[in-house]
């Protein structure tokens, strides 16, 4: 029975197959309405304009819907995007957007012999075509163009950081006239810098060295910049007391840098007999290798205290919990929001966020420096001012103050 | 001189990426682009001074017998192994060139990767080490941080039966209330700080990185 049933299923197929041969797809389209798909309604409205805020080589593109995409005969699956340099072709598929989709970014290569070159300043058509399941039917929209693609000189999306900028610019300027006019600026007390002293001379009395170690960030960075200040601080207290300094680098120019900043802070302190420049010194740019070198001079030379000021990622904790059971005062502070309580919980003081930042200041007490320091505490009374309104208008369903703020790439 | 040239080109070149950051346009890419490129070919300068550093420290060490000299000599036997072995001398012994040798892959495979997963793997332990010298209820807030993290850790125990959703409903509304609201306020602290240091650096009042005044 089962052999019969199969041969049966064999037969009707062969019998299908034959009766389609030799008919062309119009002719397969042109069949009975019972047996063919019938075409959808096309897309309409199909408009392009120059995408907005970019560097050109895109354009943006939207559509209405056809009337058979979740209606009518309901058989548009999607849609199929389609660009010429002529309203007559030849046309080249550039998307395909699943149905109900009303609009797409055409984005081409800025550089000439990418295959995607997407020229400015040539006028392109646009075509929309809804596809159905069957590959033969379809409907297309009319051509729209011509529309041109070019780049524009300034990002109206980022109006709110520009107002940002030139207000924290203002402020900070305002506060370093007034610093300099001798106003008393107030800052509060930062333990993790204060430590620093009372760390150095712990170090002379013990006649060990101060590891400081900048982190794994580049010199680029901002963290590492303001490193580089606590360093200066460092070295040249360190110079004062005749003490050791190992500074053992993961990035060369880091390392370059750091090596300067070293030696201005041994002139400063008017021993620049007892610097060498090997007190800077590069170690490797792997991650943990860097680790593991750090770690063994930790344990070899018992430093007194481990300074770790910048960019730190997963080597944080390894590093902290190694000078403790080294038995070594720790001084941190880094940017790096997932690694601050590694270093809470294994450092004996923890500058948090920015207050390695504030650090300079803090430690120069240079009208200058408390100027911008100020202006940052301004800047943030604003940001928790901001913060209240906003939640004050989004309870009451206000969403154009929230727009205020919106920044696009 | 020496000092004013670099801080007017601090200032010049930091004026400009401000400038660029709001100018979309080709011609502001292409001159940020042009600019980053240098970072390459200062760093690929850097990287020989750095190379130079690690020779001399290692063998100074080597040299005056300093404690645990001997890992010097694997130091400097290693980056000059790999050096060579990445040029790829001696065609009849080696079988490819550069990155694809296969002396040079058999060490970064069989030796470096397997001993920086090792180092990796010791923050396991060192996470359970500094977790216990955390949790220690010595104090009311040092108490609250151990409730907080045994909720937080205990959330997807699926013995905890009928009272496992409410575990899971403290441990999301501790991760996403307080601590969220924690976070931000550091994030935006770090981002003003960020901006000042920026400021500070181009307008030359932050110029420790330069040395000696």
């Amino acid at each position: 029975m089962k052999f019969k049933m199969l041969l049966a299923l064999i037969l009707l197929c062969f019998v299908s197959a034959v009766s389609g041969f030799g008919q062309s797809a119009e002719e397969i389209m042109a069949l009975p309405d019972s047996m063919a798909m019938a075409p959808p309604a096309p897309p309409s409205n199909v408009r392009g304009v120059d995408t907005d805020n970019d560097h050109g080589h895109s354009i943006t593109l939207t559509w209405e819907t056809s009337p058979d995409d979740g209606a009518g005969l309901n058989n548009v699956i999607g849609y199929k995007v389609f660009r010429a340099e002529s309203p007559d072709g030849p046309f080249i598929e550039r998307a395909l957007i699943p149905s109900g989709g009303t609009g797409h970014i055409d984005v081409g290569a800025k550089e000439k012999d990418a295959n995607d070159y997407l020229p400015d300043h040539v006028g392109f058509y646009y075509k929309v075509r809804a596809i159905t399941a069957d590959s033969l039917i379809y409907a297309e929209s009319e051509v729209f163009g011509p529309v041109q693609s070019y780049g524009q000189w300034f990002n109206t999306g980022r109006v709110p950081v520009l107002v940002f900028v030139i207000f924290f610019l203002f402020v900070t300027l305002f506060f370093i006239q007034k610093a300099k006019g001798g106003a008393n600026l107030f800052v509060r007390r930062l333990a993790g810098i204060e430590a620093v002293d009372e760390a150095i001379g712990r170090a002379t009395e013990m006649g060990k060295p101060i590891l400081y170690v900048l982190g794994l960030g580049t010199a680029a960075d901002i963290a590492t910049i303001a490193s580089y200040t606590i360093l200066g601080r460092v070295a040249k207290k360190v110079a004062e007391y005749q003490t050791g300094l190992i500074v053992p680098c993961y990035d060369p120019i880091v390392m370059t840098v750091a090596q300067e900043t070293v030696k201005a802070s041994y002139m400063d302190a008017g021993r620049p007999d007892a610097y060498y420049e090997d007190m800077v010194y590069f170690v490797t740019q792997s991650q943990f290798a860097y680790v593991a070198a750090v770690n063994g001079t930790m344990l070899r030379e018992r430093p007194a205290t481990n300074i770790y000021m910048g960019k730190f990622y997963a080597e944080s904790l390894i590093l902290a919990e190694t000078g403790a059971l080294a038995g070594s005062i720790q001084i941190s502070g880094t940017d790096e929001i997932a690694q601050i309580p590694f270093f809470v919980v294994a450092c004996d003081y923890t500058l948090i966020g920015e207050e390695l930042y504030a650090a300079s200041a803090y430690l120069g007490r240079e009208p200058l420096l408390l100027g911008s320091l100020k202006a940052q505490d301004y800047a943030k009374a604003a940001a928790i001012i901001i913060a209240i309104i906003g939640f004050i208008t989004m309870n009451f369903g206000i969403e154009a103050f929230k727009h205020l703020f919106y920044v696009s790439n | 001189m020496k000092r004013q040239i670099p801080l007017l080109l601090v200032l010049v070149f930091g004026i400009f990426m401000i400038f660029q950051y709001f100018v979309p346009h080709e011609s502001s890419e292409w001159i940020y682009e042009f600019f980053l490129d240098w970072i390459y070919i200062i760093g690929i300068f850097a990287l020989a001074l750095g190379i130079w550093s690690l020779i001399r420290v290692s063998y100074d060490k080597i040299k005056y017998k300093k404690p645990n000299w001997q890992y010097a000599v694997i130091t400097l036997a290693g980056l000059f192994a790999m050096i060579l072995f990445g040029f790829d001398y001696g065609r009849h012994f080696f079988s490819a060139e550069g990155l694809s040798n296969y002396m040079f892959r058999a060490f970064f495979d069989y030796i470096l990767i397997p001993i920086q997963a090792t180092m990796f793997s010791l923050l396991a332990f060192f996470i359970a080490s500094a977790a216990y010298r955390a949790f220690r209820a010595r104090s009311l807030l040092a108490t609250l941080l151990l409730v907080s993290a045994l909720v937080v850790m205990l959330r997807f125990n699926p013995y905890f039966g009928p009272i496992g959703p409410y575990l899971e409903q403290t441990a999301s509304w501790l991760l996403n209330v307080p601590n969220l609201a924690a976070k931000r306020a550091i994030i935006i602290g770090i981002g003003l700080g960020m901006v000042a240091t920026a400021l500070k650096v181009i307008l030359g009042i932050e110029r420790a990185y330069l040395g000696k005044d």
